[in-house]
C-alpha cells in the first residue's frame, strides 16, 4: 500500500476512509472518466442503425474526424468551411469572453479582497443572490434587456443616440454579455480568494517605497493573485467555450456556437458517434490550449487548485 | 546617503469618528535623532506614525518634514520610509528585488538595481545572498532585509513600527544594537514606535511618552526615566513604587507627603511639576526598586518607609524583596547581587531608606497600570 493511503486511511480510520476513497472514486471514474472514455469510443466508430451495432460493419474508423476538416464525401468542398468555422470562432470568442471578464472582475474581487467593513459582504451577497435564478431564465431576462424592443434600445433611442433600434443579437453582443455574466463568479471569486490573503502592509510599503498605483497592481498584486486569475480564467474560458444555453437563447441566427453543432448531431440528427468526434476535439483543444497559456505565463497545475 | 531632516508634529489631532486617537501632539524632531514614540498598545503611537508617512490625514494640524508641510503630499511621495511591524517584504521577489524595488520604480536598469543592492546587502552583512527569496531568510536577517529596502528609497526618515517585536528575546536585544549602529552609520532621522521601555531607552536620543492619544512627556531617556513628568510616566517606564498621600509642606522643590501607609515622606518634585503642587493636594511619590536600600530596623525619619516583608525572590543579578504597600500593591526593593548572603526575613517587618533626591513626587494621577 503507498504510505500517503496509509496515512489516509489511518487518519479518519479504515471505515470511514475507504468510503471516502470509494465516493472519490465513484465520481472520479464511474462518473467522469469512464462515460468519456466511451465518448471516446463513440467518436471512432461509424454511425449505424442499431441491429449493425456489433456486426462486421463496426469497425474503428476516423471517419467521424474527417468529417469535421474535409466536411460529407463528395460534397465538393476541399475543406469543412462551416464547421471548421464555427470551430475557431467559438474558441476565439471563448478566449476573449475571459479576458473581458478578467478585466471587469480583477477591479471587483480586489475591492472585496482589500476593504473592510460589512458593505462587503452585502456586495458579496448581490453578486450571489442572482445565481440562484436559472440560467436559462437569466439568459431570457438579457433577450428582454438587449432585444429590438428591449429596454436598452428603447433608452438609447429614447435619448437619441440612435435613430433606430440597434440589433444586439443578430451582432452578438447579447451573446458575449451573457456568457460574461454567466460567469462572473468563477472569475470573481478564486481572485478573491487569493487577494483577500494578501497582507495589506505589502500594498502600502510598495505605496511607500513610491509606486503609483498601477505599479503596485502589476508587481504586487497581480504575481501575487496568478494562482487565483488562472484558476478563474481557465473555469470561465472552459464553461464558456463548452456553453450551451446562453448561445442557443443570445446567439444571432445566423451565428452558431460550436456546442450548438454537437448538440444537433446528438439530437437532431442521432448520429452519436460523429457528436462524440466533434465534442472530443473541442475538449481536447481546450485543453491544450489552456496547458499552453499555463505555460506561456508560468503556472503550475498545483497553483490552480489553491 | 542622504542626510537627516527634522519632523515637527503642529497641533495634531486624529479622529476617527468620535474617538479621539491622538490629541493636540506638539514635538520637534531634530534631523538625524533617534526619535521613539512610546507607550501602551492604543495610545495612538502608530496613528502618529502613518500619519508622518501619508497614509492616514491628520483631522487638524499638521505635519512638517524638512520644514516642508506636507498636506496633501502622499506617501509615495514624501522623503520617508516606513518599515512595517510585520516588515511587509513581497514574497515573490528575490531579496536583491526586495531591496532594490524603489528604484525599479524609478526606472533604474537592472544591472544598476543589482550593483545598489548588493551594496546595500553587504551593508547588513547579507552578501551573496541577493538571490534568496525572503521565506527562506531567517527572522533577524529579514529584519536587515527590510532596512536595507527602506534605506534603498534613500529617505531623510525613516519610520519603524515595532519592527522587533516579532523577534525573540535575544535577537531583538542584538538588532537594539544594530538598529543604532545602523542609524549613526547613515545619518537620517530615525522615529521608532515601541511599547518596549527597553528598546525606547537603549536606542533613542529623545523619547516621547504617550498615553491614551495624549504625549505625557518628551525628554531623553535618563529625563524620561529619574524625572517623570507624569504618574503615567513614571509608572510605564521602568519599575516604581508608589506611595500615595497628601502634601503636607511645599518649599521649594522639596515636599512633605503625608502618605496613606508610610508616614511622613519627604521628595523632590519632579521638574515638570515644579510650583504646581500645594498643601492639601492628593500627591504621588515614586521610589524604584533599586534607590531603596535596608536600613537598620526602627530607624524612623522623612526618608525612611517600614513595611512588612511578604515575598522574596532571588533574580540573579538582583535580590527582589517584596512588601507590603499602598492600595494592594506590593513595594518592591532590588537589592544589587555583591555576592552578599541574603537572609530571609519573611513576615519580619522591615525599614528602608531612600535618597531624597530619587524620591519623586507629583500631582495624583492615573498610572499606567489602572
Amino acid at each position: 500500500m503507498p504510505r500517503f493511503l496509509k496515512d489516509f486511511l489511518t487518519r479518519n480510520g479504515t471505515g470511514p476512509g475507504l468510503v471516502m476513497l470509494g465516493l472519490v472514486l465513484f465520481w472520479t471514474v464511474g462518473l467522469i472518466i469512464l462515460p468519456q472514455l466511451s465518448m471516446l469510443d463513440f467518436s471512432f466508430r461509424p454511425n449505424l442503425p442499431p441491429p449493425e451495432i456489433g456486426g462486421p460493419k463496426d469497425v474503428y474508423t476516423l471517419e467521424n474526424y474527417k468529417y469535421l476538416v474535409y466536411g460529407p464525401e463528395g460534397g465538393g468542398q476541399a475543406y469543412n468551411a462551416v464547421d471548421l468555422m464555427v470551430f475557431f470562432r467559438t474558441l476565439v470568442a471563448a478566449v476573449c469572453v475571459t479576458v473581458f471578464n478578467l478585466i471587469l472582475c480583477y477591479p471587483i474581487a480586489y475591492y472585496l479582497g482589500q476593504t473592510k467593513g460589512n458593505h462587503i459582504r452585502v456586495l458579496a451577497l448581490m453578486l450571489i443572490i442572482p445565481y440562484w435564478i436559472n440560467e436559462i431564465l437569466r439568459a431570457f431576462a438579457l433577450r428582454i434587456i438587449f432585444g429590438e424592443t428591449g429596454v436598452l434600445n428603447t433608452i438609447l433611442t429614447g435619448i437619441g443616440l440612435f435613430d433606430t433600434p440597434f440589433d444586439f443579437i443578430r451582432n452578438d453582443y447579447a451573446l458575449y454579455a451573457g456568457l460574461g455574466y454567466a460567469y462572473i463568479l468563477l472569475m470573481i471569486f478564486p481572485i478573491y480568494n487569493v487577494i483577500e490573503s494578501l497582507d495589506h502592509n505589502q500594498i502600502e510599503a510598495a505605496r511607500d517605497l513610491g509606486a503609483p498605483w498601477w505599479r503596485i497592481h502589476w508587481r504586487v498584486v497581480i504575481p501575487y493573485a496568478k494562482p487565483g486569475i488562472s484558476s478563474g480564467c481557465t473555469m470561465v474560458f472552459m464553461l464558456s467555450a463548452g456553453a450551451l444555453a446562453a448561445p442557443q437563447i443570445l446567439g444571432g441566427p445566423s451565428s452558431l456556437w460550436f456546442t450548438q453543432l454537437i448538440y444537433q448531431q446528438f439530437n437532431d440528427s442521432s448520429d452519436w458517434p460523429q457528436g462524440a468526434a466533434y465534442a472530443v476535439v473541442l475538449l481536447v483543444t481546450c485543453i491544450l490550449l489552456v496547458l499552453a497559456i499555463m505555460r506561456l505565463f508560468k503556472v503550475n497545475m498545483g497553483d490552480i487548485g489553491k | 546617503m542622504s542626510a537627516g531632516v527634522g519632523v515637527d508634529l503642529e497641533n495634531l489631532w486624529i479622529r476617527f469618528g468620535d474617538f479621539v486617537a491622538v490629541r493636540d501632539a506638539n514635538v520637534n524632531i531634530k534631523g538625524g535623532d533617534f526619535f521613539s514614540f512610546l507607550g501602551p498598545s492604543g495610545c495612538g503611537k502608530t496613528t502618529i506614525l502613518r500619519a508622518v508617512s501619508g497614509f492616514l490625514d491628520p483631522s487638524e494640524g499638521n505635519v512638517l518634514i524638512g520644514g516642508k508641510n506636507m498636506k496633501g503630499v502622499g506617501p509615495n511621495k514624501r522623503p520617508t520610509a516606513l518599515i512595517f511591524q510585520n516588515l511587509a517584504l513581497f514574497p515573490l521577489m528575490k531579496v536583491w528585488e526586495n531591496i532594490a524595488f524603489s528604484m525599479e520604480i524609478k526606472g533604474a536598469s537592472a544591472a544598476e538595481r543589482r550593483k545598489r543592492a548588493d551594496e546595500l546587502l553587504e551593508m547588513i552583512a547579507l552578501e551573496g545572498q541577493g538571490d534568496k527569496l525572503p521565506s527562506e531568510l531567517s527572522g533577524g536577517q529579514r529584519q536587515r532585509v527590510a532596512i536595507a529596502r527602506a534605506l534603498c528609497a534613500e529617505p531623510h526618515v525613516l519610520l519603524l513600527d515595532e519592527p522587533l517585536s516579532a523577534l525573540d528575546l535575544k535577537l531583538r536585544q542584538h538588532m537594539r544594537t544594530e538598529l543604532r549602529e545602523i542609524q549613526q552609520r547613515v545619518g537620517i532621522t530615525f522615529i521608532y514606535i515601541t511599547h518596549d521601555q527597553g528598546e525606547a531607552l537603549t536606542m533613542s536620543d529623545s523619547i516621547a511618552v504617550m498615553r491614551a492619544g495624549v504625549i505625557d512627556q518628551i525628554g531623553d531617556g535618563k529625563t524620561i526615566y529619574n524625572d517623570p513628568a507624569t504618574p503615567f510616566a513614571a509608572s510605564f517606564v521602568g519599575e516604581n513604587n508608589v506611595f500615595r498621600g497628601k502634601v503636607k509642606q511645599v518649599s521649594g522643590d522639596r515636599v512633605l507627603v503625608q502618605s496613606n501607609r508610610s508616614g511622613e515622606l519627604l521628595a523632590r518634585v519632579s521638574t515638570a511639576n515644579v510650583g504646581k503642587m500645594k498643601e492639601g493636594d492628593s500627591a504621588m511619590i515614586f521610589i524604584r526598586p533599586e534607590a531603596l536600600e535596608l536600613a537598620k530596623t526602627g530607624t524612623e525619619g522623612d526618608h525612611y518607609v517600614s513595611a512588612r516583608v511578604v515575598n522574596e525572590e532571588f533574580e540573579g543579578n538582583v535580590f527582589n524583596i517584596f512588601m507590603e504597600g499602598d492600595g494592594g500593591k506590593e513595594i518592591k526593593v532590588s537589592l544589587p547581587n555583591h555576592g552578599q548572603s541574603f537572609d530571609s526575613h519573611k513576615g519580619e517587618t522591615m525599614t528602608l531608606r531612600y535618597d531624597v533626591k530619587n524620591a519623586v513626587a507629583m500631582p495624583a494621577g492615573v498610572l499606567a497600570t489602572e
